[in-house]
């Protein structure tokens, strides 16, 4: 009996994990069988034509610039706010409401984030739906993938490396520059290329605060669509499969460079001694 | 061996550090700032959704109970109702960790306990991968493959449904699922596995009554994610949920989730019709938060 | 102990520490003089590192810390005076653990010079030179100097990190168990090291290998749960212990 139960159990886990490779192998494979014939040159970097035909470049540019400006931001800001509550931050109430205002920004749907940046972005601070709007609110989105990913490799900076360097007269802020930070960089750059994923896959916060013109964005104050919002708008509106999925295998190519960028950043720079 | 005698020079005698301690003032208050801005979009974030959600319910009058209890959408008549969105947002969401859970979880398990070493190291990698693909994605496929299939194999006049969407979503929570539980699997102390195959336990027996019980509190954080991840989904649910205002009643039934409704129908609202959605936007918040909440009691409880 | 006042280069009075509520520390006095090597011996928990840790308030970076009484050094009461980088640049520190940052053996030595400012290429090749000769290790480094520090055996980088202290040219070079992680030929060589260093510098050494502390120290201090038990010359303290605690630890009774 207890043979049986083990080896049903076993056969379950098998097929579980089938199930899971399968479904993720066919969606997969799907987009790409669905989408390579429109795949080349053109379909890359030329325009838009709304009657059909023309190529998804003001889309890349949109994207690309959606990741520069919330980079731009969220970076700086998400590495120091991690500083503060790694290296100076004295444990008590403070970091407690810091460290769970992060956890829940985390947490909320993008959908929330798009209501957000729809009113206060968009229309208190009267930037209109255009990409600095929807570049605001995806960086409060990686804000805190980047605190997360920032504090993650701090700690693993050896606090002897801390003692050391104080101990020879420096500051804190000399001991961070010099020492700390460049240790812990390969952890905050793969944090980095993490979070343009993050930027590349979202969608409903984007549709909410850029807007969906199709068309080149002749600043970035000018209403735009990224790829993601590209592939949704013409599954939805034109029921586009084919074109959804050759945009899906541009998307998922870019995921899959970044994915192998942040890997390979993080076991280059760490073998390396120095 | 001998060391020449080192003279003396200038480094930081009698050198003033004002300067240095000034910066570092500065700097730390700096610091303090950018970890005060999270803080600060949290406030923000829920001061306005909040503020301008409860606006209707507040100043004009109109009742919150007939909000969340009413079954009529149509804000052209004045009419604000969610309860159909609700049942549906709970619907797909339960549907969704149903399906989505076990596959996940035993995948987990597979993938950190039973599968080869070399299999192990080509999958976990690709699931992971996969957590990163835009979702919007995984509705183009819905679409595509899954609609017409219950189209066509299972009759439905419109295969844009409950079902369809809890499919969709279960898929799109599994590689979050396998990938965060294979994590904490894998952190099972290897003392655990072995002190229980030497008293004469068989391997699975070990690994459903010692490592799975042992990495409880990693398997909870990964429903907690795959479950959020469902919950939240707007776009791709767009494509494959159909839409409709009704209260479902069955799996065929074409439905329109919480996060749609306020997709579908911000880019035109003004005025009430705008707050409501807000007010949507809060139910939406509300639930994630009380679904965290008892996950983690439960966990808590685990623990003990 | 009249001629001992005359060259105190550092003088503690009635120095407590607490950790929070615990108390690490109880009234410790001590004068420790210029140019000689000053070992703190004692069991494990005894207080001895800790002490050390005050004197260059490396004790600053814990959470929590207290401390009350009076820690002068070259007349300067060095919790009054606020200038903590001033104290370090005038008091090094050779930790237990060789600390080697992850750059280059050069930009390890120059780094505390640079941090004081000096940008001068020539000023610092002397500096890196000089402090690499200085900690005898100049000769096994010097077609190397510009490869990773952590490439070094365990005693090689325990040398550099003494030539990275005295590279901001230190009046007083502070070391925690600075051979405890090394293995015996390293350790010989680090002592050697050590009785080169006094003709310059002022030394307090951590150490729980006796042995060590008998050939290296000209004064040696006895630390028992955090009170100084024996404060005396080297050899009173081995071969003519007054406390009957300081007997039962120096002879290997208990510890």
């Amino acid at each position: 009996m207890r043979t049986f139960k083990d080896n049903l159990l076993r056969g379950l886990l098998w097929f579980s994990a089938f199930v899971t490779v399968g479904i993720l192998l066919l969606i997969v494979g799907y987009i790409f069988y669905k989408g390579f014939r429109l795949i080349n040159f053109e379909f890359i970097f030329g325009d838009y034509s709304p009657t059909g035909g023309g190529g998804i470049w003001p889309m890349v540019v949109t994207t690309v610039y959606t990741i520069a400006i919330s980079l731009v931001i969220a970076t700086p800001i998400g590495i120091l706010a991690a500083v503060y509550l790694q290296e100076y931050a004295k444990q008590g109430r403070l970091v407690k409401t810091i460290r769970f205002a992060t956890e829940s920004l985390t947490g909320i749907p993008s959908i929330i984030y798009g209501l957000f940046g729809a009113v206060f972005f968009v229309t208190t601070l009267k930037l209109g739906m255009s990409i600095i709007s929807a570049s605001l609110t995806l960086t409060i989105i990686v804000l805190p993938v980047v605190i997360r990913t920032t504090e993650e490799a701090l700690k693993t900076v050896p606090g002897a490396y801390r003692e050391g360097s104080l101990a020879l007269g420096t500051t804190k802020l000399q001991t961070l520059i010099k020492v700390i930070l460049p240790s812990s960089m390969p952890g905050i750059l793969s944090g980095i290329i993490l979070s343009m994923g993050r930027i590349i896959g979202e969608s409903a916060a984007i549709f909410l605060t850029a807007g969906t013109v199709a068309a080149m964005p002749s600043s970035i104050f000018s209403s735009a669509r990224t790829l993601t919002v590209h592939a949704f708008l013409v599954t939805q509106e034109a029921g586009d499969i084919e074109l959804a999925a050759a945009i899906g295998i541009v998307l998922i190519v870019l995921i899959l460079v970044l994915n192998f960028s942040a890997t390979f950043i993080s076991k280059k720079l760490n073998k390396a001694d120095y | 061996m001998t060391s020449p005698p080192i003279e003396k020079h200038n480094i930081g005698n009698g050198k003033s550090n004002k300067r240095k301690y000034m910066l570092e003032s500065l700097s730390s208050k700096l610091f303090l700032l950018c970890a005060l801005l999270s803080v600060l979009s949290l406030l923000l974030i829920v001061g306005f959704v909040f503020y301008r959600g409860s606006h209707p319910f507040i100043a004009e009058g109109y009742s919150f109970f007939e909000f969340i209890f009413g079954v009529d959408w149509v804000p052209g008549e004045d009419k604000f109702g969610i309860f159909p969105m609700i049942v549906a947002s709970i619907y797909a969401t339960i549907g969704s960790l149903i399906i989505g859970v076990p596959i996940g979880l035993f995948t987990a398990i597979f993938l950190s306990e039973i599968a080869p070493k070399r299999v192990a190291k080509i999958i976990s990698p690709a699931v992971q991968l996969l957590a990163g693909i835009p979702s919007v994605l995984y509705g183009v496929f819905g679409l595509a493959i899954i609609v017409p299939f219950l189209q066509n194999y299972l009759g439905l006049a419109k295969g844009q449904s409950l079902l369809a969407v809890i499919v969709v979503l279960a898929v799109m929570m599994l590689p979050t699922i396998v990938t965060v539980a294979e994590t904490s699997i894998r952190a099972v102390p290897k003392t655990y596995r072995e002190g229980s195959l030497a008293l004469g336990a068989s391997e699975i027996g070990t690994i459903f009554k010692v490592v799975v019980p042992a990495a409880k509190s990693g398997i909870t954080a990964a429903i907690v994610l795959g479950l959020g991840r469902a919950i939240g989904e707007t776009m791709a649910v767009i494509l494959i949920a159909g839409n409709s205002l009704i209260v479902p009643t069955s799996l065929t039934d074409s439905i329109r989730p919480l996060t749609t409704n306020i997709a579908l129908e911000m880019g035109y609202a003004a005025g009430v019709h705008q707050e409501m959605l807000f007010a949507t936007g809060i139910v939406l918040f509300s639930f994630i938060m009380i679904l965290n909440f008892v996950l983690a009691k439960i966990s808590a409880r685990g623990a003990n | 102990m009249n001629q001992s006042e005359e060259t105190a280069k550092i003088s503690v009075k009635d120095l407590s520490l607490f950790y929070g509520d615990k108390q690490a520390l109880y009234s410790v006095s001590l004068d420790i003089e210029e140019k000689k090597v000053t070992a703190l011996i004692g069991p494990s928990g005894c207080g001895k590192s800790t002490f050390l840790r005050t004197l260059n308030r490396m004790n600053d970076l814990i959470d929590g810390v207290k401390i009350t009484g009076d820690i002068v050094v070259d007349n300067e009461d060095i919790y009054k005076s606020n200038d903590v980088i001033k104290l370090r640049t005038k008091v090094g520190m050779v930790f237990q653990k060789p600390n080697l940052f992850p750059m280059s053996i050069y930009d390890n030595v120059a780094y505390g010079p640079r941090a004081q400012g000096i940008k001068n290429k020539k000023e610092l090749n002397k500096i890196v030179e000089e402090s690499l000769r200085g900690a005898a290790i100049w000769d096994e480094v010097k077609d190397r100097l510009k490869s990773s520090a952590l490439g070094l055996s365990g005693g090689q980088q325990q040398r550099v990190c003494i030539a990275r202290a005295i590279a901001m040219k230190p009046d007083i070079i502070l070391m925690d168990e600075p051979t405890s992680a090394l293995d015996p030929i390293s350790t010989l060589k680090v002592e050697e090291l050590i009785a080169q260093l006094k003709k310059e510098y002022t030394i307090v050494i951590v150490t729980h290998n006796m042995q060590q502390a008998a050939r290296v120290s000209d004064k040696t201090a006895f630390f028992l749960s955090g009170e100084i038990i024996e404060y005396d010359v080297t050899n009173n303290v081995f071969s003519n212990p007054k406390d009957q605690r300081t007997e039962d630890y120096v002879t290997g009774r208990f510890g």
